[in-house]
Protein backbone atom coordinates (compact mmCIF):
# COMPACT_ATOMS: atom_id res chain seq x y z
CA UNK A 1 0.00 0.00 0.00
CA UNK A 2 1.56 3.28 -1.17
CA UNK A 3 0.31 6.63 0.07
CA UNK A 4 0.99 10.09 -1.35
CA UNK A 5 0.44 13.22 0.74
CA UNK A 6 0.17 16.46 -1.22
CA UNK A 7 1.80 19.63 0.07
CA UNK A 8 0.07 22.81 -1.08
CA UNK A 9 1.41 26.25 -0.15
CA UNK A 10 -0.26 26.76 3.23
CA UNK A 11 -0.88 23.08 4.05
CA UNK A 12 -0.18 22.58 7.74
CA UNK A 13 -1.30 19.03 8.55
CA UNK A 14 0.83 17.34 5.87
CA UNK A 15 3.51 16.28 8.37
CA UNK A 16 0.91 14.94 10.84
CA UNK A 17 -0.68 12.80 8.11
CA UNK A 18 2.76 11.59 7.03
CA UNK A 19 3.81 10.71 10.59
CA UNK A 20 0.60 8.95 11.56
CA UNK A 21 0.74 6.82 8.41
CA UNK A 22 4.45 6.07 8.75
CA UNK A 23 4.86 5.71 12.50
CA UNK A 24 1.44 4.66 13.80
CA UNK A 25 0.28 2.61 10.82
CA UNK A 26 3.66 1.56 9.37
CA UNK A 27 2.70 2.46 5.82
CA UNK A 28 4.81 3.56 2.85
CA UNK A 29 4.29 7.30 2.44
CA UNK A 30 5.69 9.97 0.14
CA UNK A 31 5.19 13.70 0.03
CA UNK A 32 3.97 15.14 -3.27
CA UNK A 33 4.60 18.75 -4.27
CA UNK A 34 1.63 20.72 -5.64
CA UNK A 35 3.61 22.04 -8.61
CA UNK A 36 4.65 18.57 -9.80
CA UNK A 37 2.66 16.24 -11.95
CA UNK A 38 1.23 13.17 -10.27
CA UNK A 39 3.69 10.47 -11.27
CA UNK A 40 4.34 7.03 -9.82
CA UNK A 41 2.11 4.34 -8.45
CA UNK A 42 -0.06 5.22 -5.50
CA UNK A 43 -3.00 3.46 -3.89
CA UNK A 44 -4.27 6.46 -1.97
CA UNK A 45 -3.66 10.20 -2.36
CA UNK A 46 -4.27 12.36 0.71
CA UNK A 47 -5.09 16.07 0.54
CA UNK A 48 -4.22 17.29 4.05
CA UNK A 49 -5.66 20.11 6.12
CA UNK A 50 -4.35 23.63 6.35
CA UNK A 51 -4.92 26.94 4.63
CA UNK A 52 -3.87 26.38 1.03
CA UNK A 53 -3.21 29.69 -0.73
CA UNK A 54 -4.12 31.48 2.49
CA UNK A 55 -7.80 30.52 2.03
CA UNK A 56 -7.95 33.54 -0.30
CA UNK A 57 -11.19 34.00 -2.27
CA UNK A 58 -12.71 30.76 -0.88
CA UNK A 59 -11.17 27.82 0.98
CA UNK A 60 -9.71 25.44 -1.59
CA UNK A 61 -10.63 27.62 -4.58
CA UNK A 62 -7.09 28.12 -5.80
CA UNK A 63 -5.52 24.83 -4.73
CA UNK A 64 -7.96 23.22 -7.11
CA UNK A 65 -5.93 24.69 -10.00
CA UNK A 66 -2.54 23.47 -8.70
CA UNK A 67 -0.75 21.46 -11.40
CA UNK A 68 -0.95 18.22 -9.38
CA UNK A 69 -4.75 18.40 -9.17
CA UNK A 70 -5.20 17.48 -12.84
CA UNK A 71 -3.46 14.21 -12.07
CA UNK A 72 -5.54 13.74 -8.91
CA UNK A 73 -8.78 14.18 -10.89
CA UNK A 74 -7.59 11.60 -13.46
CA UNK A 75 -6.47 9.26 -10.66
CA UNK A 76 -9.90 9.53 -9.02
CA UNK A 77 -11.77 9.02 -12.31
CA UNK A 78 -9.79 5.81 -12.88
CA UNK A 79 -10.84 4.48 -9.46
CA UNK A 80 -7.85 5.52 -7.31
CA UNK A 81 -8.58 6.29 -3.65
CA UNK A 82 -8.55 9.97 -2.68
CA UNK A 83 -8.92 11.20 0.89
CA UNK A 84 -9.45 14.89 1.68
CA UNK A 85 -9.17 16.05 5.28
CA UNK A 86 -10.48 19.49 6.31
CA UNK A 87 -8.95 21.88 3.74
CA UNK A 88 -8.49 18.78 1.58
CA UNK A 89 -12.26 18.18 1.78
CA UNK A 90 -12.83 21.81 0.73
CA UNK A 91 -10.47 21.35 -2.24
CA UNK A 92 -12.30 18.17 -3.32
CA UNK A 93 -15.64 20.04 -3.26
CA UNK A 94 -14.18 22.99 -5.17
CA UNK A 95 -12.72 20.66 -7.80
CA UNK A 96 -16.05 18.91 -8.32
CA UNK A 97 -14.83 15.50 -7.11
CA UNK A 98 -17.33 15.74 -4.26
CA UNK A 99 -20.76 17.41 -4.35
CA UNK A 100 -21.76 20.47 -2.33
CA UNK A 101 -19.62 23.09 -0.61
CA UNK A 102 -18.17 24.04 2.77
CA UNK A 103 -19.03 27.51 4.02
CA UNK A 104 -18.41 29.66 7.11
CA UNK A 105 -19.38 27.98 10.42
CA UNK A 106 -22.83 29.21 11.45
CA UNK A 107 -21.41 30.36 14.81
CA UNK A 108 -18.81 32.45 12.91
CA UNK A 109 -16.15 31.12 15.28
CA UNK A 110 -13.18 28.92 14.50
CA UNK A 111 -13.97 25.63 16.27
CA UNK A 112 -11.22 23.54 17.83
CA UNK A 113 -12.53 20.62 19.88
CA UNK A 114 -12.99 16.87 20.12
CA UNK A 115 -16.14 15.60 18.40
CA UNK A 116 -17.99 12.31 18.26
CA UNK A 117 -18.80 10.90 14.86
CA UNK A 118 -21.28 8.18 13.94
CA UNK A 119 -20.30 5.91 11.07
CA UNK A 120 -23.33 5.79 8.73
CA UNK A 121 -22.11 3.49 5.96
CA UNK A 122 -19.45 0.81 5.96
CA UNK A 123 -19.49 -0.46 2.37
CA UNK A 124 -16.69 1.90 1.35
CA UNK A 125 -12.89 1.57 1.33
CA UNK A 126 -12.74 4.31 3.99
CA UNK A 127 -15.03 2.82 6.60
CA UNK A 128 -14.84 -0.92 5.85
CA UNK A 129 -13.06 -1.82 9.10
CA UNK A 130 -15.67 -0.06 11.26
CA UNK A 131 -19.14 -1.18 12.32
CA UNK A 132 -22.21 0.69 11.15
CA UNK A 133 -23.37 3.04 13.91
CA UNK A 134 -20.00 2.88 15.67
CA UNK A 135 -18.85 6.11 17.31
CA UNK A 136 -15.42 7.58 16.61
CA UNK A 137 -13.76 10.37 18.56
CA UNK A 138 -11.44 12.82 16.85
CA UNK A 139 -10.81 16.57 16.75
CA UNK A 140 -12.08 19.27 14.41
CA UNK A 141 -10.29 22.58 13.86
CA UNK A 142 -11.76 24.83 11.20
CA UNK A 143 -13.57 28.09 10.47
CA UNK A 144 -15.32 27.03 7.26
CA UNK A 145 -16.71 23.56 7.87
CA UNK A 146 -20.44 24.04 7.44
CA UNK A 147 -21.50 21.58 4.77
CA UNK A 148 -24.07 22.83 2.28
CA UNK A 149 -25.76 21.17 -0.66
CA UNK A 150 -28.96 22.07 -2.52
CA UNK A 151 -32.04 19.86 -1.91
CA UNK A 152 -31.56 17.82 -5.13
CA UNK A 153 -27.93 17.08 -4.27
CA UNK A 154 -28.88 16.15 -0.71
CA UNK A 155 -31.52 13.80 -2.08
CA UNK A 156 -28.87 12.11 -4.24
CA UNK A 157 -26.54 11.78 -1.25
CA UNK A 158 -29.31 9.93 0.58
CA UNK A 159 -30.28 7.73 -2.34
CA UNK A 160 -26.68 6.64 -2.97
CA UNK A 161 -25.84 6.43 0.74
CA UNK A 162 -22.90 8.80 0.36
CA UNK A 163 -23.06 10.34 3.84
CA UNK A 164 -20.43 8.38 5.79
CA UNK A 165 -20.00 10.39 9.02
CA UNK A 166 -22.29 12.56 11.14
CA UNK A 167 -21.53 14.73 14.17
CA UNK A 168 -23.29 13.21 17.18
CA UNK A 169 -23.34 13.54 20.95
CA UNK A 170 -21.53 10.93 23.11
CA UNK A 171 -24.72 8.82 23.01
CA UNK A 172 -24.75 8.78 19.23
CA UNK A 173 -27.60 11.23 18.66
CA UNK A 174 -27.25 13.75 15.80
CA UNK A 175 -28.45 16.76 17.78
CA UNK A 176 -28.05 20.46 17.00
CA UNK A 177 -25.83 20.85 20.06
CA UNK A 178 -23.49 18.14 18.75
CA UNK A 179 -23.09 19.95 15.42
CA UNK A 180 -19.97 22.14 15.75
CA UNK A 181 -20.38 24.17 12.56
CA UNK A 182 -24.02 24.09 11.45
CA UNK A 183 -23.50 21.47 8.74
CA UNK A 184 -26.62 20.31 6.94
CA UNK A 185 -27.98 17.19 8.69
CA UNK A 186 -24.84 17.08 10.89
CA UNK A 187 -22.80 15.87 7.90
CA UNK A 188 -19.12 15.49 8.81
CA UNK A 189 -17.92 13.37 5.89
CA UNK A 190 -19.16 12.02 2.57
CA UNK A 191 -17.99 10.11 -0.48
CA UNK A 192 -18.65 10.33 -4.21
CA UNK A 193 -21.04 8.01 -6.04
CA UNK A 194 -18.24 5.63 -7.03
CA UNK A 195 -17.19 5.48 -3.37
CA UNK A 196 -13.49 6.05 -4.06
CA UNK A 197 -13.25 9.73 -3.02
CA UNK A 198 -13.88 10.65 0.62
CA UNK A 199 -13.84 14.06 2.31
CA UNK A 200 -14.22 14.81 6.02
CA UNK A 201 -13.76 17.87 8.21
CA UNK A 202 -12.48 16.03 11.36
CA UNK A 203 -8.83 15.02 11.59
CA UNK A 204 -8.11 11.27 11.78
CA UNK A 205 -4.35 11.94 11.53
CA UNK A 206 -4.22 13.48 15.00
CA UNK A 207 -6.24 10.66 16.52
CA UNK A 208 -3.96 7.71 15.82
CA UNK A 209 -2.23 7.25 19.16
CA UNK A 210 -3.30 7.01 22.76
CA UNK A 211 -0.93 9.83 23.59
CA UNK A 212 -3.15 12.20 21.60
CA UNK A 213 -6.37 11.15 23.32
CA UNK A 214 -7.84 8.85 20.68
CA UNK A 215 -6.84 6.07 18.34
CA UNK A 216 -10.10 6.16 16.39
CA UNK A 217 -8.60 8.03 13.44
CA UNK A 218 -6.43 5.01 12.71
CA UNK A 219 -9.62 3.09 11.90
CA UNK A 220 -10.13 5.24 8.82
CA UNK A 221 -6.55 4.70 7.63
CA UNK A 222 -6.56 0.98 8.40
CA UNK A 223 -9.90 0.60 6.57
CA UNK A 224 -8.20 2.05 3.49
CA UNK A 225 -5.15 -0.17 3.87
CA UNK A 226 -7.33 -3.27 4.33
CA UNK A 227 -9.49 -2.40 1.31
CA UNK A 228 -6.43 -2.08 -0.91
CA UNK A 229 -4.90 -5.32 0.37
CA UNK A 230 -8.17 -7.19 -0.31
CA UNK A 231 -8.30 -5.79 -3.81
CA UNK A 232 -4.70 -6.78 -4.50
CA UNK A 233 -5.52 -10.32 -3.37
CA UNK A 234 -8.68 -10.66 -5.45
CA UNK A 235 -6.82 -9.35 -8.48
CA UNK A 236 -4.28 -12.10 -7.95
CA UNK B 1 -11.91 47.68 -19.93
CA UNK B 2 -12.77 47.97 -16.25
CA UNK B 3 -14.88 45.18 -14.79
CA UNK B 4 -16.78 45.30 -11.52
CA UNK B 5 -17.84 41.89 -10.23
CA UNK B 6 -20.33 41.23 -7.43
CA UNK B 7 -20.48 37.80 -5.79
CA UNK B 8 -23.25 36.98 -3.33
CA UNK B 9 -24.38 33.82 -1.54
CA UNK B 10 -27.43 32.29 -3.20
CA UNK B 11 -30.84 32.65 -1.66
CA UNK B 12 -31.32 29.65 0.59
CA UNK B 13 -27.66 29.45 1.60
CA UNK B 14 -27.36 30.53 5.20
CA UNK B 15 -25.39 33.76 5.62
CA UNK B 16 -24.26 33.89 9.26
CA UNK B 17 -22.23 37.07 8.71
CA UNK B 18 -25.29 38.79 7.24
CA UNK B 19 -27.39 37.64 10.20
CA UNK B 20 -24.85 38.94 12.71
CA UNK B 21 -24.67 42.31 10.96
CA UNK B 22 -28.46 42.52 10.84
CA UNK B 23 -28.70 41.88 14.60
CA UNK B 24 -26.02 44.46 15.18
CA UNK B 25 -27.88 47.06 13.10
CA UNK B 26 -31.07 46.33 15.04
CA UNK B 27 -29.26 46.76 18.33
CA UNK B 28 -28.09 50.28 17.39
CA UNK B 29 -31.54 51.41 16.35
CA UNK B 30 -31.97 50.43 12.70
CA UNK B 31 -34.94 48.11 13.22
CA UNK B 32 -36.16 48.72 9.67
CA UNK B 33 -33.30 46.58 8.24
CA UNK B 34 -34.03 43.08 6.91
CA UNK B 35 -32.29 40.40 4.89
CA UNK B 36 -28.64 41.53 5.15
CA UNK B 37 -26.37 39.58 2.80
CA UNK B 38 -22.58 39.81 2.76
CA UNK B 39 -20.72 39.22 -0.49
CA UNK B 40 -17.53 39.99 -2.36
CA UNK B 41 -16.75 42.84 -4.69
CA UNK B 42 -13.92 42.56 -7.20
CA UNK B 43 -12.57 45.05 -9.73
CA UNK B 44 -10.23 44.22 -12.55
CA UNK B 45 -8.89 45.51 -15.88
CA UNK B 46 -9.23 43.25 -18.85
CA UNK B 47 -7.78 43.60 -22.36
CA UNK B 48 -10.40 42.69 -24.95
CA UNK B 49 -11.19 43.70 -28.54
CA UNK B 50 -14.85 44.29 -27.74
CA UNK B 51 -17.31 44.47 -24.91
CA UNK B 52 -18.89 41.18 -25.98
CA UNK B 53 -15.52 39.44 -25.98
CA UNK B 54 -14.76 40.78 -22.50
CA UNK B 55 -18.16 39.60 -21.27
CA UNK B 56 -17.52 36.09 -22.52
CA UNK B 57 -14.13 35.92 -20.80
CA UNK B 58 -15.35 37.41 -17.52
CA UNK B 59 -18.28 34.99 -17.39
CA UNK B 60 -15.79 32.13 -17.81
CA UNK B 61 -13.56 33.50 -15.03
CA UNK B 62 -16.52 33.76 -12.69
CA UNK B 63 -17.74 30.23 -13.42
CA UNK B 64 -14.25 28.72 -13.06
CA UNK B 65 -12.73 30.60 -10.15
CA UNK B 66 -14.21 33.86 -8.91
CA UNK B 67 -17.53 32.38 -7.77
CA UNK B 68 -18.51 28.91 -6.63
CA UNK B 69 -21.85 28.50 -8.37
CA UNK B 70 -22.86 25.75 -5.94
CA UNK B 71 -23.31 28.43 -3.27
CA UNK B 72 -22.88 31.80 -4.97
CA UNK B 73 -24.47 33.97 -7.67
CA UNK B 74 -22.54 36.67 -9.50
CA UNK B 75 -23.14 39.63 -11.78
CA UNK B 76 -20.77 42.09 -13.35
CA UNK B 77 -20.59 45.49 -15.03
CA UNK B 78 -18.13 46.43 -17.77
CA UNK B 79 -17.15 50.00 -18.48
CA UNK B 80 -14.85 51.07 -21.35
CA UNK B 81 -12.56 53.35 -19.34
CA UNK B 82 -9.80 51.78 -17.26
Amino acid sequence: MRWGVIIFPGSCDDQDVFDSLKIDLRQKVKFLWHKDELAGNYDCIVLPGGFSYGDYLRCGAMARFSPIMQGVVKFARSGGLVLGICNGFQILCESGLLPGALVRNTGLQFVCQQVHLRVEETDTPFTGAVKKGQLLKMPVKHGDGCYYADPQTLERLHRNRQILLRYVDPKGRATTAANPNGSLENIAGLCNEKRNVFGLMPHPEVACSRLLGSEDGAKIFSSIAAARTDRAKSHG
Amino acid sequence: MRVKIFVLLKNGVLDPQGNAIERSLHSIGYEEVHDVRVGKYLELDVDAPSRAAAELRVREMCDKLLANTVIEDYRFEISPES
